[in-house]
């Protein structure tokens, strides 16, 4: 296989850089400095969540985005090979996401472990706050790669990749919030819940703080978010939509590098 | 042979190659030249297939190309800036080169023994010489013994050992039978190789033919007059 | 002669004791009578028949199923081993009616379910000094009633259902218009309210554990003047209810997972010059909600994670919020109004990030407890979708670098660094 030697070439590559160790150190100083300063795990991890939703989209599109721009001429050297577009394509992807998923892994999971903290009880919290961290590296790389096959110019490319960070970011709920000032007459509980779909960091928030018994608080929004969320079909719909907005940004940047003059 | 017919490419609105015919013979060496932005390398990248053509077809040895990538098997293709993983050494991307094109029938390591690159092969790339990494780039082109050889500026960045190492080997493989393409402006150094040369201007072929045709048409001296009074005529 | 007449003098006396004796009957002689399934006297029924006054009935352990077993003598009765009286889920099994008795050591199950009549395994009608004691009351529709009396004393009894519904269950322990009563030291669990007042008044509840009933863990309305403390109120459908009331102690409680849409720590409506100190309030949906309530203060509490900590409504003025902690709750304070009329003073909240420059364990800065995207979230409960997002937060910061839409008075001046001990 063609992608796997791909694969392990840019993982040899990606692993002996020093953005990657620092990336991994990260995690691991985060998440033991937080153990160490608060004995309240619950913070943690409501800390870890933040991290979670906001610097590994960041992380995710600006490394990306760096990465696709200076390895241009290596895709060069690579696309004069006899070799196909499309696995290149996923070569280069996976050699970038794979390392930073297990940066991201490696560093949260030595925390914990070294500071051996009893984290047993929130395990299910904390797999679903890594898991979130998965998807949301895969999906801003994804979107990274796309902003920067579309734009031959590595200012704009950046420019476009940050936007759409900023705007699922914060502006996205910017706009939710406007919406449901604007509409609060009107019963909202599909309503937000279908929008809350629509962007993969709000996604992700809203699972993973349900799993903090939000609920609750959110009266007969949450209860209704709890009943969707909290069974099986629900969750798998939610992991379906995660894996769509991935798979999507993948396919259109999967086209567009097809179609690229390099 | 590679026979282009009608070829014609744009980069938004900006014409590069406005009908490109012409046919480069089997076993020759064939130098492309003309100004900056006269679409040489566009007319190279469009053999490799790393640009989309526009308009027009492309025949290699009765193949055409179409999308399909086999045919690259056999051309070696020296860019002008080749890069690779920063953090590889340049041992680990020769044996990289190798696994990915693992059906190779033989390896040509002829220039990495001339250019004594094995002296490197322990250094990772970021901490290659410009000259050193253009080393690596045309031992790379030459490895896989590929029938056609094109080279984009090869002897740009080399010191001028390397640079005649590099074209005693160009010479060498056109005696086995080789088809090499080349482009340079610097014109005195490797005009000696050339059997044919096209002149590009502005997107158009404005002269196909062997050196002494275009010293005589132009009624110059050498070659790069020759070629500076295409440029000023216009190709006329 | 002399001698017969000393003996004569005797029998006269025995006679004239005896006479006494009968005349007010088990005043001088009390007696006790022994209930048991194999023994002579085999119902209770029949032994306050026989009983006087001041007599005492031990039950001997066994299952009794007397119906309705009525007690208009003053009488101890009192069990071995917790005998099992069962009303077999058919209306009231103890209904006293006498002042002064005393119940204890018996295990009371199945008094019956009733949409008319208000059940339960012991009720007190318009008596005096009685005490229940000890009991185990199970499954019963209401467990405890105590209904227009006064000086009496529920204590240590372990009560428990399993009502699934408000509808088809009954309250715990359930005071209406009396005084001067104590409850302590009772566990109660899934009942509709663990303890429910209604007219009480002068009346001390300490050391209860109300946990998992299905509406209050207690739920009081116009009872002036009653003492709480030193209760644990936990993981109650709605938490703790307090209504319509004067001059009451809450003290040294603690509320604890109290979690639900409409769930409280304590909910507070119309409550007057009231005290509030020394309580935990620890992961409920609300600590405190404040509606219509004056001049409480609230001062030494612990409020750790909750939802909300406080919901100050605007019909609440003059109440007074110090030297509490606030610590990790979702939000600490939120308010239905730009008005203020309340006092926050010294309190610790673990959200205030200012500095303390003179080291006198005073931040230097002021700390504003009520947040932008919590205000919203009071008005349009469906934002909450937007909880811990970065725009949140940044609404959150704007806010505090111009605030406009926040209380300006809402402010505590002198936060401390530090957390309270």
């Amino acid at each position: 296989m063609i992608l796997v030697k791909i694969i392990k070439y840019q993982l040899h590559d990606v692993m002996r850089s020093k953005w990657i160790i620092f990336y991994t150190a990260f995690y691991f100083i985060v998440i033991y400095g937080m153990l160490t300063f608060t004995n309240d795990i619950s913070k943690v991890l409501l800390s870890l969540m933040n991290v979670v939703l906001i610097i590994i989209p960041l992380i995710s599109t600006i490394l990306g985005t760096i990465y696709f721009y200076n390895n241009r001429d290596y895709i060069v050297f690579m696309l004069s090979q006899p070799i196909n577009r499309t696995t290149i394509f996923l070569g280069l992807y996976f050699g970038l996401a794979i390392p930073l998923i297990l940066s991201f892994v490696v560093g949260v999971v030595l925390g914990i472990v070294v500071y051996s903290s009893s984290l047993q009880n929130y395990f299910g919290i904390l797999l679903l706050i890594m898991l979130s961290g998965i998807f949301l590296t895969v999906i801003f790389t994804a979107i990274s790669f796309w902003t920067s096959i579309k734009n031959e110019d590595r200012l704009k490319g950046f420019g476009a990749a940050i936007f759409i960070w900023l705007f699922l970011a914060l502006l996205f709920d910017g706009i939710l919030l406007f919406l449901i000032q604007a509409l609060q007459d009107y019963p909202l509980e599909t309503f937000s819940l279908v929008v809350s779909m629509l962007n993969p960091i709000d996604l992700a928030r809203v699972l993973i703080l349900l799993k903090f018994d939000i609920a609750a608080l959110m009266g007969y929004t949450g209860a209704v978010f709890q009943k969707f969320f909290g069974n099986t079909t629900g969750m798998l719909i939610s992991f379906t939509v995660l894996t769509v907005w991935a798979a999507a940004p993948l396919f259109f940047a999967r086209k567009k590098f097809l179609k690229k003059d390099f | 042979m590679i026979t282009i017919t009608n070829l014609k490419k744009s980069f938004d609105k900006l014409e590069v190659l406005k009908g490109i015919n012409i046919s480069i013979k089997k076993g020759k060496i064939t130098y492309i030249v003309g100004p900056n932005a006269s679409g040489k390398t566009t007319m190279i990248k469009s053999l490799l297939g790393l640009v989309r053509i526009d308009e027009g077809k492309i025949l290699i040895d009765d193949f055409k190309l179409n999308g399909d990538w086999h045919y690259r098997e056999n051309i070696g293709y020296m860019p002008q800036i080749a890069n690779f993983p920063e953090n590889l050494k340049v041992e680990e991307i020769l044996k990289m080169v190798k696994d990915l094109r693992s059906n190779a029938p033989k390896y040509d390591e002829d220039l990495i023994n001339k250019f004594n690159l094995k002296t490197e092969f322990n250094k990772r790339l970021k901490n290659l010489s410009g000259g050193t990494r253009q080393k690596v780039n045309a031992c790379i082109a030459f490895l896989f013994d590929p029938d056609i050889l094109i080279l984009d500026e090869p002897t740009a960045g080399l010191d001028p050992l390397s640079s005649s190492i590099l074209k005693d080997k160009i010479l060498e493989e056109n005696e086995k039978g080789k088809t090499i393409i080349f482009t340079s402006h610097l014109l005195t150094e490797l005009e000696r190789l050339a059997q044919d040369v096209i002149f590009l201007l502005d997107g158009r072929i404005c002269f196909h033919g062997t050196i002494t045709d275009l010293i005589s048409e132009t009624k110059q001296a050498d070659l790069e007059r020759a070629i500076a009074s295409m440029i000023t005529n216009k190709c006329a | 002669m002399f001698a017969l007449k000393i003996l004569s003098f005797y029998r006269f006396a025995l006679f004239l004791f005896l006479a006494i004796s009968f005349s007010i009957p088990g005043f001088l002689f009390p007696k006790q009578i022994t209930i048991s399934p194999s023994g002579k006297i085999k119902s209770i029924k029949r032994a306050i028949e026989i009983a006087a006054d001041n007599d005492t009935l031990l039950i001997m352990p066994g299952l009794y199923k007397e119906g309705n077993i009525r007690i208009n003598k003053k009488l101890v009765i009192m069990g071995r081993n917790y005998p099992v009286i069962d009303g077999e889920n058919n209306g009231e099994i103890f209904t006293v009616t006498s002042d002064s008795v005393i119940i204890k050591g018996l295990k009371i199950i199945n008094s019956g379910l009733s949409f008319v009549e208000d059940n339960a395994g012991i009720k007190l009608e318009e008596v005096k000094n009685c005490s229940i004691i000890n009991n185990i009351l199970l499954n019963n529709f209401f467990a405890v009633y105590v209904a227009k009396s006064a000086d009496c004393f529920v204590e240590n009894n372990k009560i428990e259902a399993h009502g699934t519904r408000e509808t088809t269950s009954g309250n715990g322990i359930h005071l209406w218009y009396c005084r001067n009563i104590t409850i302590a030291n009772n566990k109660i669990s899934g009942h509709r309210d663990g303890i429910y007042f209604e007219f009480v008044e002068s009346s001390k509840i300490y050391d209860n554990y109300s946990k998992d009933n299905i509406r209050y863990g207690l739920h009081f309305m116009f009872s002036d003047s009653c003492v709480y403390s030193n209760n644990t109120f936990e993981n109650n459908g709605a938490g703790v209810a307090v209504m319509y009331t004067h001059n009451i102690k809450m003290l040294n409680n603690l509320f604890l997972h109290n979690w639900g849409s409409a769930s409280y720590g304590i909910l507070l409506k119309e409550i007057f010059d009231s005290q509030i100190s020394n309580n935990r309030f620890l992961k409920n949906s609300s600590g405190i909600y404040l509606e219509g309530s004056n001049r409480v203060d609230v001062s030494h509490n612990d409020f750790i994670e909750n939802g909300w900590a406080l919901r100050l409504m605007a019909n609440s003025m003059d109440n007074k919020f110090t030297d509490n902690n606030f610590i990790g709750n979702s939000f600490d304070v939120t308010t239905n109004s730009v008005q203020n009329f309340n006092f926050f003073d010294h309190n610790y909240w673990s959200e205030y990030n200012g500095y303390d420059l003179n080291k006198d364990r005073i931040g230097d800065v002021p700390y504003r407890p009520v947040k932008l995207f919590s205000l919203l979230v009071e008005r349009n409960q469906p934002l909450l979708i937007l909880h811990r997002s970065l725009f949140a937060s940044v609404l959150d910061l704007t806010e505090k670098v111009f605030p406009i839409l926040t209380p300006e008075s809402l402010i505590d001046n002198h936060p401390s660094m530090k957390r309270i001990k």
